[in-house]
């Protein structure tokens, strides 16, 4: 047994995001060494044999997400773990994912950047190329870990959500969380959920493989499993052979955008501290999140009082939650580790007379509590 | 038993700060406490300045970097300037005289780790875990069944004898320091100045 389930161990993020996949059943692992997330591809390549499932190191990133595809399209489950510059080259392919609809969870381990920057440090610079690396209107669905221990949880709900919803999905934990060793009590086996794959229930001749569905999610059969259908990057009808016919190019988009924005609530993940009766609010992520809450205690012992607010689900960005909870502050701070990317998101669902002020920090260490408490001090 | 403690390790790529973390992390699991164990590092395989901290809390840890350190763990003088002045008033270091000839001011104990490790084992990878040893006696940490137990358990199998007879050599070494008899280093967390400084022994 590779997961130690019910157990205590010392284990660091990115072991966590390997066992994560593990406990998800994950069939195939395609992927090109980058620090800071070498560690996944190191331990996979030691537990995948284990499990006679098939571990492959590509020639580059752009091959490793080619596989993938190619993997997932054969029906097996598939993951890949990279950092920021090979994150870029994988663009290509993830936007391939997403118009062809192939699950599969891509772990992306954020240093700081542009380029190579500095590899060993952290940083949060991907929020966006999340959200636009890859060219076109397409659904994100984007997650992003505080912790050891949610690098596991993150990464099977990771896989559950690429199956449910037919697309790719981002985990993206920063450099500190990733090489982090934390404590961690892993859960009963049974008290885990895996989302099966979305195999079809009709006869072979009637499947069509981009179905339309009232939730907008098709089943979808594996290559070889008896069922015939044709898989392109260009715009497709639900047989999924090219059309430039207005009425099918329309529906292909629509479903593409609805899969993910009519299931929002199942979606949305956001974890609040204290936000209702405070007047000043952290709006923080990932590690920074860690720094928010303990900067939280730190002005409690002044008899200061601010609230936190985290979104765990990233991409899609929690809209009505973020307006219905912050709209009515004074100030939101938003500390992030990139010189301001997700605060554009915060502004644009708050109204002028919310102040949104930015910290940032870009020398690749983490945001500390002082800080947060400094820059809270200033507006308080 | 201290609720909270700091520790720092640092010195530079290659010298075995990975390790000599993950046997302090592992150990503090086995006694019950939670653990955030980050490291940093440059880019290259060896040289360059490394260091890995470690948080031990009865509580849950929020921020994952040492800011007041309870102990620090210095093998080269570029760490040694750098972090000593963020060791706390009851805090100490400790230092690989091997390597730092500049001694910073505060509570520090000073060994020359790495030339011993050579003198006794011929090698000088196991200054790490002697310094781990010197430190676990200094600092009081956990008993010697659970480094015992850990080291077997963290270190791969054909250098667990060498890494045992190093660690030895450490505790046995903070014994002396701090006039302790042979398996009766207590326990004891919460002291605030771990040695008398009448009891301390330099090499200088």
């Amino acid at each position: 047994m590779i997961v130690p389930w019910g157990e205590t161990k010392l284990i660091q993020g990115n072991e966590a995001v390997a066992l994560g996949a593990v406990a998800a059943n994950i069939e195939f692992f395609a992927g090109y060494p980058i620090t800071p997330s070498t560690e996944i591809a190191e331990l996979l390549a030691r537990y995948m044999p284990l499990l006679g499932k098939p571990w492959i190191q590509m020639e580059d990133e752009i091959a490793s997400i080619s596989a993938l595809i190619g993997a997932r399209l054969a029906g097996a489950k598939s993951m890949t773990a990279t950092s920021g510059p090979g994150f870029s080259l994988m663009q290509e392919g993830l936007g391939y994912a997403c118009m062809a609809e192939v699950p599969l969870v891509l772990v992306n381990v954020m240093r700081s950047g542009p380029s190579t920057g500095l590899p060993t440090q952290t940083a949060q610079g991907d929020i966006m190329q999340a959200r636009w690396g890859t060219h076109g209107d397409h659904p994100v669905i984007a997650l992003a870990p505080c912790s050891v221990e949610e690098c596991f949880k993150l990464t099977i709900r990771a896989f559950n959500l690429s199956e449910e919803f037919r697309t790719p999905v981002i985990l993206l934990p920063d450099e500190i969380i990733g090489h982090m060793r934390e404590r961690v009590t892993f859960p009963a086996e049974d008290s885990v959920q895996i989302v099966p794959k979305p195999v079809p229930d009709v006869p072979v001749e009637w499947y069509e493989h981009y179905h339309p569905t009232p939730t907008n999610i098709s089943p979808m059969a594996s290559f070889g499993s008896g069922y015939r259908f044709h898989v392109t990057g260009l715009t497709h009808d639900t047989h999924g052979f090219p059309t430039r016919r207005k009425p099918e190019v329309d529906a292909k988009m629509e479903r593409l955008k609805h899969k993910i924005t009519r299931h929002l609530d199942k979606l949305e993940d956001v974890r609040m501290h204290d936000v209702e009766d405070s007047r000043v609010v952290v709006f923080a992520y990932g590690s920074v999140y860690r720094s928010a809450l303990a900067a939280q205690e730190l002005l409690k012992k002044k008899r200061k009082k601010i609230g936190v607010f985290r979104p765990v689900t990233i991409w899609p960005f929690p809209d009505r939650t973020v307006k219905e909870c912050l709209d009515d502050k004074d100030v939101v701070l938003v500390p992030e580790l990139n010189q301001g990317q997700l605060i554009h998101e915060v502004e644009r669902m708050t109204s002028d007379e919310v102040r949104v002020i930015p910290l940032h920090r870009v020398d690749g260490y983490e945001i500390t509590p002082e800080e947060i408490v400094a820059s809270v001090m200033e507006v308080m | 038993m201290r609720k909270y403690c700091e520790v720092r390790l640092s010195g530079a790529g290659g010298q075995g700060l990975g390790l000599a973390g993950r046997v302090l992390s592992e150990a503090a699991i086995r006694a019950d406490y939670n653990v955030c164990q980050t490291q940093s590092y440059g880019p290259e395989a060896r040289g360059g300045s490394s260091r890995t901290d470690v948080i031990l809390s009865r509580n849950e840890i929020l921020f994952p970097n040492c800011r007041n350190l309870d102990i620090l763990l210095a093998l080269n003088q570029e760490s040694a300037n750098r972090f000593a002045w963020e060791v706390k008033e009851d805090g100490f270091l400790l230092l690989d005289s091997s390597f730092v000839n500049q001694i910073p001011e505060g509570h520090v104990y000073a060994f020359p780790l790495t030339d011993v490790s050579i003198e006794l084992f011929k090698t000088p990878v196991v200054a790490n875990i002697m310094a781990l040893g010197m430190m676990a006696a200094l600092g009081r940490l956990f008993d010697l069944e659970t480094w015992v137990r850990v080291i077997r358990e963290t270190v791969p199998e054909r250098f667990v004898d060498l890494n045992l007879k190093a660690f030895e050599a450490g505790h046995k070494e903070g014994r002396e320091v701090l006039h302790i008899e042979e398996g009766r280093v207590p326990v004891a967390f919460d002291r605030k100045r771990p040695v008398l400084k009448s009891q301390r022994r330099s090499n200088h």
